[in-house]
């Protein structure tokens, strides 16, 4: 496998300083995003996510276990990320290496921080059952920007996930009988939007090229304008000047972004 | 092109023909009286022998081709250049058609540079490369495509007739090494970018017969 090389670098550089790319989007636009939802029978919600070639299948599963001690009364969470070798050549099989715990990590922090879930009223007894709910995230296609392919999965699972009928006698999960209650979500769509820097140009929703050539990556989290979450990665650094452009960037796309999603998810 | 028989898909195991009648080619392999497919592809028989083109795949090295690398590691007597192989290929020093100063090694060639290079030689060790001819050495300005290696000799077509067609029109200097990796360079970037979509487009209709013809057309699409 070989990776973008430094020609074919320079030429993105040389043509973004002109305002433009190499599929001919603006700077700030995004690819096609298709959304459906439902496409797993066993879950209780699942969406297959596909922006441009890349492709990204989420699934979400109720269980139900203890609390945690410092929050007794609260349901718990937890998002796990798999980037299968099926998707690129790049990724392997074997224990998650550094961009898969990233990418859960993000998308953790962008549901748990923005309180999408309201795990308040997952709790069934105060400091022994509580529901969990697991978030599991699956690259089919990398062709960059998984991380926000994820991040529209994600909510458009949970958006769309029932309740699992709960036996309160023998206090276990009916699996494969669901309820008409749909899992305690706000209305606001938090999203997770990624701008690349690119030489002294900012982007979104980079291909594999793109996000190969990127210098800085910055996800931030948020919903109606309020900021969740961010995550910043990449090598070089940013001023001031360059963090204020991004939250602008990030402000605009965003309205963009979640009038999509809510379109697509209906 | 002139289709003696018709080719048919198989995936590796199948049966292709039995009888003692025909002989194993490429990518088969003779079991009992059968002939069965070893890869995923078509398969073609001419002249009593069968065999089978494959449709994906890794690139098999081959003496005498035309290859495009990234130069991944410097030694003290040469290059290591990623081509796209499981083992690494080798560029040495004395396959460098001028004098290099030992410890200059970077002024020719540094990491991360791409070059077009030929294989003289693939043994059990490795692949070794060279650059003593005209046209190869390090790539200095274009971009970089990459594509399936299979599909090489569709985007060459015959004789060279499709890459001819799609320089003349992009009017860009297109190098296939035989690898699947592209290397064009045009004056404009726009040019360039023509000239991939067109590589592509190639790519995906692999399949149709008359395919000149049929990228021909679609330039004529594209103008307008």
């Amino acid at each position: 496998m070989i990776e973008t090389s430094n020609l074919t670098g320079e030429r993105i550089r040389q043509y973004l300083s002109d305002g433009k790319r190499f599929d001919g989007r603006k700077l700030d636009e995004f690819r096609d995003i298709s959304i459906e939802t439902g496409v797993s029978k066993n879950a209780e919600g699942s969406a297959k996510v596909k922006i441009g070639k890349t492709e990204v299948i989420v699934g979400v599963k109720m269980g139900v276990g203890e609390p945690y001690p410092d929050s007794p009364d609260k349901g718990n969470m937890m998002v796990t990320a798999e980037l299968l070798p099926l998707s690129s050549p790049r990724f392997e099989n074997g224990p998650p290496k550094f961009p898969a715990i990233e990418l859960g990590r993000v998308i953790d922090r962008g549901i748990r921080e923005s309180k999408f879930i309201d795990l308040d009223k997952l709790c069934i007894k105060k400091g022994e059952k509580v529901w969990t709910v697991f978030i599991d995230i699956y690259s089919l296609n990398d062709d960059g920007n998984l991380l926000d392919a994820a991040g529209i999965g994600a909510i458009a699972a949970l958006k769309t996930a029932k309740m699992p009928k709960y036996d309160e006698k023998g206090e276990k999960v009916l699996y494969g009988e669901w309820t008409e209650r749909k899992i305690p979500v706000s209305k606001e769509t938090p999203v997770a939007v990624s701008i690349h820097k690119i030489g002294n140009n900012l982007i979104v929703d980079p291909t594999r090229e793109e996000e190969d050539v990127s210098e800085t990556r910055v996800t931030i989290g948020s919903s109606e304008g309020v900021i969740s979450s961010m995550q910043k990665s990449g090598l070089k650094e940013l001023s001031i000047e360059e963090f204020k452009n991004i939250l602008d960037l990030v402000e605009k796309v965003e309205r963009d972004l979640i009038k999509k999603i809510e379109h697509q998810i209906k | 092109m002139t289709e003696k028989a018709e080719r048919k898909i198989v995936i590796p195991g199948e049966v292709i023909m039995k009888g003692n009648d025909y002989l194993p080619g490429e990518g088969t392999e003779k079991k009992g009286d059968e002939i069965v497919a070893m890869k995923y592809g078509l398969a073609e028989e001419s002249r009593k022998l069968i065999k089978v083109i494959p449709l994906s795949g890794v690139y098999q090295p081959r003496r005498g081709n035309v290859v495009i690398g990234k130069v991944e590691n410097m030694t003290f007597n040469g290059w290591i250049l990623n081509i796209g192989t499981s083992d690494n290929a080798f560029l040495s020093l004395m396959e460098v058609p001028r004098y290099v100063n030992k410890d200059g090694l970077e002024e020719v060639m540094d990491i991360g540079d791409m070059a077009v290079a030929k294989i003289w030689n693939v043994n059990r060790r490795g692949i070794d490369l060279s650059i003593k001819s005209r046209g190869l050495g390090r790539i200095d300005e274009g971009i970089i495509v990459q594509i399936n290696p299979n599909k090489v000799p569709r985007v060459i077509g015959k004789e060279g007739s499709m890459i001819k067609l799609i320089k003349d029109e992009t009017g860009c200097n297109i190098t296939v090494g035989q690898n699947g990796l592209i290397w064009i360079k045009g004056n404009k970037v726009e040019d360039e970018l023509y000239a991939k979509k067109a590589i592509l487009f190639v790519t995906e209709k692999s399949f149709i017969s008359g395919l000149t013809e049929e990228v021909k057309k679609w330039f004529e699409k594209e103008k307008k």
